[in-house]
Protein backbone atom coordinates (compact mmCIF):
# COMPACT_ATOMS: atom_id res chain seq x y z
CA UNK A 1 0.00 0.00 0.00
CA UNK A 2 2.82 2.37 0.93
CA UNK A 3 4.41 1.93 -2.48
CA UNK A 4 1.21 3.07 -4.14
CA UNK A 5 0.65 6.12 -1.94
CA UNK A 6 4.28 7.21 -2.16
CA UNK A 7 4.25 7.29 -5.95
CA UNK A 8 3.74 10.76 -7.49
CA UNK A 9 0.91 9.30 -9.57
CA UNK A 10 -1.14 8.84 -6.38
CA UNK A 11 -1.35 12.55 -5.53
CA UNK A 12 -2.05 13.61 -9.10
CA UNK A 13 -4.70 10.96 -9.67
CA UNK A 14 -6.41 11.60 -6.32
CA UNK A 15 -6.55 15.34 -7.15
CA UNK A 16 -7.97 14.65 -10.62
CA UNK A 17 -10.67 12.30 -9.31
CA UNK A 18 -11.55 14.72 -6.50
CA UNK A 19 -11.77 17.66 -8.90
CA UNK A 20 -13.89 15.78 -11.43
CA UNK A 21 -16.23 14.77 -8.60
CA UNK A 22 -16.36 18.40 -7.44
CA UNK A 23 -17.14 19.65 -10.94
CA UNK A 24 -19.85 17.01 -11.34
CA UNK A 25 -21.52 17.92 -8.04
CA UNK A 26 -21.25 21.63 -8.87
CA UNK A 27 -22.90 21.18 -12.28
CA UNK A 28 -25.64 18.90 -10.98
CA UNK A 29 -26.52 21.10 -7.99
CA UNK A 30 -25.94 24.51 -9.68
CA UNK A 31 -25.22 25.93 -6.20
CA UNK A 32 -22.19 28.18 -5.74
CA UNK A 33 -21.57 26.79 -2.22
CA UNK A 34 -20.64 23.52 -3.94
CA UNK A 35 -17.48 25.07 -5.35
CA UNK A 36 -15.47 22.43 -7.28
CA UNK A 37 -12.20 23.40 -5.59
CA UNK A 38 -13.77 23.35 -2.12
CA UNK A 39 -15.27 19.90 -2.72
CA UNK A 40 -12.00 18.58 -4.19
CA UNK A 41 -9.93 19.79 -1.21
CA UNK A 42 -12.47 18.35 1.25
CA UNK A 43 -12.45 14.97 -0.54
CA UNK A 44 -8.64 14.77 -0.53
CA UNK A 45 -8.34 15.85 3.13
CA UNK A 46 -10.96 13.31 4.27
CA UNK A 47 -9.35 10.58 2.15
CA UNK A 48 -5.85 11.24 3.53
CA UNK A 49 -7.05 11.51 7.13
CA UNK A 50 -9.23 8.36 7.00
CA UNK A 51 -6.52 6.24 5.41
CA UNK A 52 -3.77 7.78 7.53
CA UNK A 53 -1.74 8.95 4.56
CA UNK A 54 0.68 11.81 5.24
CA UNK A 55 0.56 15.15 3.44
CA UNK A 56 4.14 14.50 2.30
CA UNK A 57 3.08 11.33 0.44
CA UNK A 58 0.25 13.18 -1.22
CA UNK A 59 2.50 16.09 -2.10
CA UNK A 60 4.97 13.81 -3.91
CA UNK A 61 2.43 14.13 -6.73
CA UNK A 62 0.82 17.35 -5.52
CA UNK A 63 3.96 19.37 -6.16
CA UNK A 64 3.65 18.64 -9.89
CA UNK A 65 0.22 20.24 -9.84
CA UNK A 66 1.40 23.20 -7.71
CA UNK A 67 4.17 23.78 -10.23
CA UNK A 68 1.58 25.01 -12.73
CA UNK A 69 0.69 27.91 -10.45
CA UNK A 70 3.84 29.73 -11.60
CA UNK A 71 3.10 29.76 -15.33
CA UNK A 72 -0.63 30.19 -14.54
CA UNK A 73 0.09 33.44 -12.68
CA UNK A 74 2.14 34.68 -15.64
CA UNK A 75 -0.62 33.62 -18.06
CA UNK A 76 -2.95 36.16 -16.42
CA UNK A 77 -1.08 38.78 -18.48
CA UNK A 78 -2.95 37.62 -21.59
CA UNK A 79 -6.51 38.56 -20.59
CA UNK A 80 -5.11 41.77 -19.10
CA UNK A 81 -3.53 42.59 -22.45
CA UNK A 82 -6.66 41.69 -24.41
CA UNK A 83 -8.81 43.87 -22.17
CA UNK A 84 -6.34 46.69 -21.59
CA UNK A 85 -8.74 49.38 -22.88
CA UNK A 86 -11.14 48.42 -20.06
CA UNK A 87 -8.37 49.03 -17.56
CA UNK A 88 -7.38 52.37 -19.08
CA UNK A 89 -10.98 53.54 -18.86
CA UNK A 90 -11.23 52.39 -15.25
CA UNK A 91 -7.75 53.01 -13.86
CA UNK A 92 -8.83 55.57 -11.26
CA UNK A 93 -11.90 53.63 -10.02
CA UNK A 94 -9.82 50.44 -9.78
CA UNK A 95 -7.01 52.07 -7.82
CA UNK A 96 -9.34 53.97 -5.48
CA UNK A 97 -11.60 51.01 -4.80
CA UNK A 98 -8.67 48.65 -4.30
CA UNK A 99 -6.99 51.01 -1.82
CA UNK A 100 -10.26 51.45 0.11
CA UNK A 101 -10.80 47.67 0.06
CA UNK A 102 -7.21 47.00 1.23
CA UNK A 103 -7.27 49.46 4.13
CA UNK A 104 -10.76 48.49 5.34
CA UNK A 105 -10.09 44.78 4.90
CA UNK A 106 -6.81 44.72 6.83
CA UNK A 107 -8.14 46.99 9.60
CA UNK A 108 -11.21 44.77 9.86
CA UNK A 109 -9.05 41.63 10.13
CA UNK A 110 -6.90 43.16 12.90
CA UNK A 111 -9.84 44.48 14.93
CA UNK A 112 -11.93 41.32 14.63
CA UNK A 113 -8.91 39.18 15.56
CA UNK A 114 -8.61 41.26 18.75
CA UNK A 115 -12.31 40.69 19.36
CA UNK A 116 -11.90 36.91 19.08
CA UNK A 117 -8.77 36.98 21.25
CA UNK A 118 -6.57 35.68 18.45
CA UNK A 119 -2.83 36.00 19.12
CA UNK A 120 -0.74 38.69 17.39
CA UNK A 121 1.26 36.17 15.39
CA UNK A 122 -1.92 34.54 14.01
CA UNK A 123 -3.36 38.00 13.28
CA UNK A 124 -0.27 38.96 11.30
CA UNK A 125 -0.63 35.70 9.35
CA UNK A 126 -4.20 36.67 8.42
CA UNK A 127 -3.44 40.22 7.20
CA UNK A 128 -2.46 39.24 3.61
CA UNK A 129 -5.45 36.90 3.21
CA UNK A 130 -7.07 38.73 0.29
CA UNK A 131 -4.10 38.67 -2.09
CA UNK A 132 -2.64 36.00 -4.32
CA UNK A 133 -0.60 33.22 -2.62
CA UNK A 134 2.93 34.09 -3.86
CA UNK A 135 2.63 37.76 -2.76
CA UNK A 136 0.74 36.79 0.40
CA UNK A 137 3.60 34.54 1.53
CA UNK A 138 6.06 37.38 0.97
CA UNK A 139 3.92 39.76 3.04
CA UNK A 140 3.52 37.14 5.78
CA UNK A 141 7.32 36.77 5.93
CA UNK A 142 7.72 40.52 6.13
CA UNK A 143 5.22 40.68 9.03
CA UNK A 144 6.74 37.62 10.74
CA UNK A 145 3.53 35.59 10.51
CA UNK A 146 3.13 31.79 10.20
CA UNK A 147 3.33 30.95 6.51
CA UNK A 148 1.25 27.77 6.48
CA UNK A 149 -1.57 29.65 8.25
CA UNK A 150 -1.31 32.46 5.69
CA UNK A 151 -1.57 29.99 2.82
CA UNK A 152 -4.60 28.33 4.45
CA UNK A 153 -6.24 31.73 5.04
CA UNK A 154 -5.59 32.80 1.44
CA UNK A 155 -7.00 29.59 -0.05
CA UNK A 156 -10.09 29.67 2.18
CA UNK A 157 -10.63 33.38 1.43
CA UNK A 158 -10.42 32.62 -2.29
CA UNK A 159 -13.04 29.90 -2.00
CA UNK A 160 -15.26 32.03 0.26
CA UNK A 161 -15.02 34.87 -2.28
CA UNK A 162 -15.89 32.59 -5.20
CA UNK A 163 -18.97 31.43 -3.31
CA UNK A 164 -19.98 34.81 -1.80
CA UNK A 165 -19.19 36.98 -4.86
CA UNK A 166 -22.08 35.83 -7.06
CA UNK A 167 -24.44 35.83 -4.03
CA UNK A 168 -23.53 39.44 -3.09
CA UNK A 169 -23.83 40.45 -6.76
CA UNK A 170 -27.47 39.33 -6.79
CA UNK A 171 -28.13 40.65 -3.27
CA UNK A 172 -26.99 44.17 -4.20
CA UNK A 173 -28.89 43.93 -7.50
CA UNK A 174 -25.79 44.84 -9.48
CA UNK A 175 -25.69 44.71 -13.25
CA UNK A 176 -22.09 45.55 -14.08
CA UNK A 177 -19.64 42.82 -15.12
CA UNK A 178 -16.66 45.17 -14.80
CA UNK A 179 -17.55 46.03 -11.18
CA UNK A 180 -18.10 42.35 -10.40
CA UNK A 181 -14.66 41.46 -11.76
CA UNK A 182 -12.97 44.21 -9.74
CA UNK A 183 -14.74 43.28 -6.50
CA UNK A 184 -13.99 39.57 -6.78
CA UNK A 185 -10.35 40.23 -7.75
CA UNK A 186 -9.83 42.57 -4.80
CA UNK A 187 -11.49 40.29 -2.25
CA UNK A 188 -10.49 36.82 -3.42
CA UNK A 189 -7.42 37.03 -5.69
CA UNK A 190 -6.52 34.18 -8.09
CA UNK A 191 -9.15 31.69 -6.91
CA UNK A 192 -11.82 34.37 -7.33
CA UNK A 193 -10.24 35.17 -10.70
CA UNK A 194 -10.41 31.52 -11.73
CA UNK A 195 -14.13 31.59 -10.90
CA UNK A 196 -14.57 34.95 -12.69
CA UNK A 197 -12.81 33.51 -15.74
CA UNK A 198 -15.44 30.76 -15.86
CA UNK A 199 -18.22 33.38 -15.78
CA UNK A 200 -16.84 35.49 -18.63
CA UNK A 201 -13.76 37.04 -20.20
CA UNK A 202 -14.52 40.61 -19.05
CA UNK A 203 -15.03 39.46 -15.44
CA UNK A 204 -11.84 37.39 -15.64
CA UNK A 205 -9.71 40.17 -17.13
CA UNK A 206 -10.90 42.80 -14.62
CA UNK A 207 -10.40 40.34 -11.78
CA UNK A 208 -6.82 39.47 -12.77
CA UNK A 209 -5.92 43.14 -13.24
CA UNK A 210 -7.35 44.02 -9.86
CA UNK A 211 -5.66 41.06 -8.21
CA UNK A 212 -2.25 42.22 -9.48
CA UNK A 213 -2.88 45.84 -8.40
CA UNK A 214 -4.20 44.76 -4.99
CA UNK A 215 -1.26 42.41 -4.42
CA UNK A 216 1.23 45.20 -5.02
CA UNK A 217 -0.61 47.84 -2.94
CA UNK A 218 -0.92 45.35 -0.06
CA UNK A 219 2.86 44.79 0.00
CA UNK A 220 3.30 48.45 0.85
CA UNK A 221 0.18 48.98 3.00
CA UNK A 222 0.31 45.89 5.24
CA UNK A 223 3.36 46.88 7.38
CA UNK A 224 2.06 50.46 7.71
CA UNK A 225 -1.37 49.34 8.93
CA UNK A 226 0.05 46.72 11.31
CA UNK A 227 2.54 49.18 12.82
CA UNK A 228 -0.17 51.82 13.20
CA UNK A 229 -2.22 49.25 15.08
CA UNK A 230 0.72 48.32 17.33
CA UNK A 231 1.32 52.02 18.16
CA UNK A 232 -2.37 52.64 18.98
CA UNK A 233 -3.10 49.52 21.04
CA UNK A 234 0.08 48.55 22.86
CA UNK B 1 5.96 21.13 -30.28
CA UNK B 2 3.81 24.26 -30.42
CA UNK B 3 2.79 23.77 -26.79
CA UNK B 4 6.32 23.20 -25.53
CA UNK B 5 7.51 26.38 -27.22
CA UNK B 6 4.66 28.35 -25.69
CA UNK B 7 5.38 26.94 -22.24
CA UNK B 8 9.03 27.83 -22.72
CA UNK B 9 8.20 31.47 -23.49
CA UNK B 10 6.00 31.68 -20.39
CA UNK B 11 8.68 30.14 -18.16
CA UNK B 12 11.36 32.44 -19.59
CA UNK B 13 9.19 35.39 -18.46
CA UNK B 14 8.92 33.81 -15.01
CA UNK B 15 12.67 33.43 -14.64
CA UNK B 16 13.19 36.98 -15.96
CA UNK B 17 10.79 38.15 -13.23
CA UNK B 18 12.80 36.27 -10.60
CA UNK B 19 16.03 37.83 -11.86
CA UNK B 20 14.53 41.33 -11.69
CA UNK B 21 13.26 40.61 -8.17
CA UNK B 22 16.63 39.34 -6.92
CA UNK B 23 18.69 42.09 -8.53
CA UNK B 24 16.45 44.95 -7.36
CA UNK B 25 15.54 43.36 -3.97
CA UNK B 26 11.82 43.92 -4.62
CA UNK B 27 9.25 42.71 -2.05
CA UNK B 28 7.00 41.60 -4.96
CA UNK B 29 7.42 37.91 -5.94
CA UNK B 30 8.98 36.86 -9.24
CA UNK B 31 5.76 35.44 -10.69
CA UNK B 32 4.00 38.79 -10.36
CA UNK B 33 6.94 40.67 -11.89
CA UNK B 34 6.88 38.04 -14.66
CA UNK B 35 3.18 38.78 -15.19
CA UNK B 36 3.99 42.49 -15.56
CA UNK B 37 6.94 41.71 -17.89
CA UNK B 38 4.80 39.49 -20.13
CA UNK B 39 2.13 42.17 -20.21
CA UNK B 40 4.70 44.80 -21.26
CA UNK B 41 6.20 42.43 -23.87
CA UNK B 42 2.72 41.94 -25.35
CA UNK B 43 2.12 45.71 -25.38
CA UNK B 44 5.45 46.36 -27.09
CA UNK B 45 4.82 43.60 -29.63
CA UNK B 46 7.93 41.64 -28.56
CA UNK B 47 5.68 38.66 -27.83
CA UNK B 48 2.64 38.07 -30.05
CA UNK B 49 -0.64 36.67 -28.68
CA UNK B 50 -0.37 33.58 -30.95
CA UNK B 51 3.00 32.74 -29.42
CA UNK B 52 1.47 31.92 -26.02
CA UNK B 53 -2.28 31.75 -26.49
CA UNK B 54 -2.96 27.98 -26.41
CA UNK B 55 -0.94 27.24 -23.29
CA UNK B 56 -2.31 30.35 -21.54
CA UNK B 57 -5.86 29.19 -22.31
CA UNK B 58 -5.07 25.76 -20.84
CA UNK B 59 -3.50 27.28 -17.70
CA UNK B 60 -6.26 29.83 -17.12
CA UNK B 61 -9.22 27.54 -17.70
CA UNK B 62 -7.81 24.97 -15.26
CA UNK B 63 -6.44 27.36 -12.66
CA UNK B 64 -8.79 26.25 -9.84
CA UNK B 65 -7.43 22.72 -10.16
CA UNK B 66 -3.83 23.85 -9.61
CA UNK B 67 -4.77 25.13 -6.14
CA UNK B 68 -5.78 21.71 -4.79
CA UNK B 69 -2.41 20.71 -3.22
CA UNK B 70 -2.01 24.17 -1.61
CA UNK B 71 -5.53 23.84 -0.21
CA UNK B 72 -4.89 20.32 1.08
CA UNK B 73 -1.86 21.85 2.86
CA UNK B 74 -4.47 23.19 5.28
CA UNK B 75 -3.89 19.86 7.09
CA UNK B 76 -0.47 21.11 8.18
CA UNK B 77 -2.03 24.18 9.89
CA UNK B 78 -4.55 22.21 11.96
CA UNK B 79 -2.25 22.32 15.00
CA UNK B 80 -1.61 26.08 14.81
CA UNK B 81 -5.34 26.76 14.47
CA UNK B 82 -6.51 24.47 17.26
CA UNK B 83 -9.05 26.26 19.47
CA UNK B 84 -9.21 29.22 17.07
CA UNK B 85 -11.39 27.73 14.31
CA UNK B 86 -14.60 29.63 15.04
CA UNK B 87 -12.81 32.98 15.14
CA UNK B 88 -10.63 32.10 12.17
CA UNK B 89 -13.51 31.14 9.90
CA UNK B 90 -15.77 33.99 11.09
CA UNK B 91 -13.02 36.52 10.37
CA UNK B 92 -12.32 35.03 6.93
CA UNK B 93 -15.97 35.06 5.89
CA UNK B 94 -16.88 38.51 7.26
CA UNK B 95 -13.70 40.24 6.08
CA UNK B 96 -14.05 38.79 2.57
CA UNK B 97 -17.60 40.16 2.44
CA UNK B 98 -16.36 43.54 3.80
CA UNK B 99 -13.67 43.85 1.12
CA UNK B 100 -16.10 42.78 -1.62
CA UNK B 101 -18.83 45.22 -0.55
CA UNK B 102 -16.47 48.18 -0.03
CA UNK B 103 -14.68 47.64 -3.35
CA UNK B 104 -17.95 47.19 -5.24
CA UNK B 105 -19.53 50.26 -3.60
CA UNK B 106 -16.59 52.52 -4.48
CA UNK B 107 -16.60 51.37 -8.13
CA UNK B 108 -20.35 51.85 -8.23
CA UNK B 109 -19.93 55.47 -7.11
CA UNK B 110 -17.39 56.08 -9.87
CA UNK B 111 -19.33 54.39 -12.64
CA UNK B 112 -22.59 56.11 -11.69
CA UNK B 113 -20.78 59.49 -11.83
CA UNK B 114 -19.49 58.64 -15.29
CA UNK B 115 -22.84 57.71 -16.73
CA UNK B 116 -24.19 61.22 -16.01
CA UNK B 117 -21.55 62.87 -18.17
Amino acid sequence: MNEITHSPVFGVLLSLIAYETGTYINQKSKLSIFNPLLIAIAIVIVFLTKLNISYESFNAGGQFISFFLYPATIALALPMYKRFSLFRENALPILTSVLCGNVCGMTFVILSSKLFGISDVLTRSLIPKSITTPIGIAVSQQLEGIQSVTVAAIILTGIIGSVLGPVLYRLFKMDDRVAFGIAIGASSHAIGTARAMELGEIEGAMSSLTMAVSGITTVFLAPVIWNAFVVFFH
Amino acid sequence: MKYLKQLMIILVTYVAGQVVQTVLHLPVPGSVIGLILLFLALRKGIIKVEMIEDVCEFLLSNMSFFFIPAGVGLITSFAALKGNWVGFLTILITSTAVVWIITASVIRLFRKGNSHE
